[in-house]
């Protein structure tokens, strides 16, 4: 079972390659839309490389929900 | 009693490709007019910079005879020995006839099989696979394929999601028998589930009732996870079923629905730096099942790509329905 940091990192590195944000600034606080900037497009592709990468299904229903970064690392925790 | 059976060819390839393009250049700065909307924003969004739509005189059937005749040109064959005509369009308006038979008399190759589908932006790609079946199989010699459209004809201007989206244009190939493969293994399918991703805003009927002409929209965001999701996995198989390694490819030509996807698959595939990639969607646009002819097409006329080449397409949208092979371009 990967720590919470461990998917963070795992998470900041497909931020980074798919929206350009700095890894060191993927942190738990931080909102995807107004911290850093990722648009709605990116946001669809970082959930579905989260799916890739973590093995997750995430709904759409449930996308809406996940809008800071340390949202989305606990819904990978809770459903990895 | 025993029935004879047709026999094919051992493989069929692409001999030959033409496109057309209509003259009317539309830059977001125009559409910008009807929409609230920039040509940064629809820059970032698409990568599209303009679109061409048709202007007078120019209309499906012009563009699919012109690209039809250059392709023709370039294949050398005969036009007796063309035996069947497929063209692929969602964006020819009338319910019957086809536009095939039509074309195929316009284009004087008198008593050709001759037929529509409709598989939107897959539509090469599964028009593709008939014709190389056909081929393998005897039922034709010589095939035209044409992918024609003109959605600018059911682009609604003021839809801030789709107004921009769409060019029209026109783009065909010539296949015909070979000794060696020049047409992949198909990989296609399609997710009805996902019927209304894009779709029409009325039928037929009700907009008649209604006395609007109906026009396309989609859910943007649903299209756009299927295409970095599902069809980057399809792509890959599509390499797979071929048998090649993504160092053998030279050239890759999807379907161009948005520059963002394009993006996506490149990262999933790792395809190698020296393969060259159509982006011809910044100049114009989604050209539906145009896309991948007209953009193939130009990469060999620019000299990007050239005769010979392995590369990988793959054309995916309304239905949903997808399909890709790997080819060797003519």
């Amino acid at each position: 079972m990967a720590t919470t940091e461990e998917i963070r990192a795992q998470l900041a590195e497909l931020v980074n390659e798919v929206a350009g944000v700095p890894v060191e600034d993927v942190q738990l606080d931080k909102s995807f839309v107004d911290d850093l900037d990722v648009d709605s497009l990116a946001m669809v592709e970082i959930l579905v490389g989260c799916e890739e990468k973590f093995g997750v299904t995430i709904p759409d229903e449930e996308s809406k929900n996940l809008k800071t970064v340390g949202d989305a690392v606990a819904y990978i925790e809770a459903h990895s | 009693m025993s029935l004879k059976a047709s026999t094919g060819a051992p493989f069929a390839r692409i001999l030959s490709v033409g496109s057309a393009t209509p003259s009317r250049v539309i830059d977001n700065d125009y559409l910008c007019q009807f929409i609230d909307s920039s040509d940064e924003w629809i820059t970032q969004r698409t990568g599209i910079k303009e679109r061409r739509w048709v202007g007078e005189g120019e209309n499906i059937e012009t563009l699919s005879v012109a690209a039809a005749t250059s392709a023709i040109e370039r294949s050398g064959v005969p036009l007796d020995q063309i035996d069947a005509v497929i063209v692929a369009t969602i964006s020819h308006y009338e319910q019957t006839p086809a536009l095939a038979p039509k074309l195929a008399h316009q284009l004087g190759l008198g008593d050709a099989a001759a037929y529509d589908i409709s598989a939107a932006c897959a539509g090469f790609s599964y028009g593709l696979a008939q014709g190389e079946a056909m081929i393998r199989g005897g039922q034709a010699t010589y095939v035209l394929l044409v992918a024609g459209e003109t959605i600018s004809d059911i682009t609604d201007p003021t839809d801030r999601s789709t107004a921009f989206l769409f060019g029209d244009g026109a783009g065909a190939v010539v296949l015909g028998p070979s000794e060696t493969n020049g047409i992949g293994p198909v990989v296609w399918g399609s997710d009805g589930g996902q019927y209304d991703a894009i779709r029409m805003n009325h039928t037929i009927g009700s907009g008649v009732k209604a006395g609007v002409f109906p026009t396309i929209q989609m859910d943007g965001q649903a299209v756009f996870k299927w295409a970095t999701g599902y069809i980057a996995k399809a792509a890959r198989r599509c390499l797979d079923e071929a048998g090649i390694s993504p160092e053998e490819l030279d050239v890759f030509i999807p379907h161009q629905a948005n520059n963002r996807i394009t993006d996506t698959l490149l990262r999933y595939l790792k395809l190698p730096e020296k393969v060259v990639v159509a982006r011809t969607i910044t100049h114009l646009g989604n050209n539906s099942a145009a896309t991948i002819p007209m953009a193939m097409d130009a990469l060999l006329t620019s000299g990007e790509a050239k005769s010979g080449q392995t590369a990988l397409i793959i054309g995916f949208g309304a239905g949903l329905v997808y399909a890709g092979q790997v080819i060797t371009l003519p």
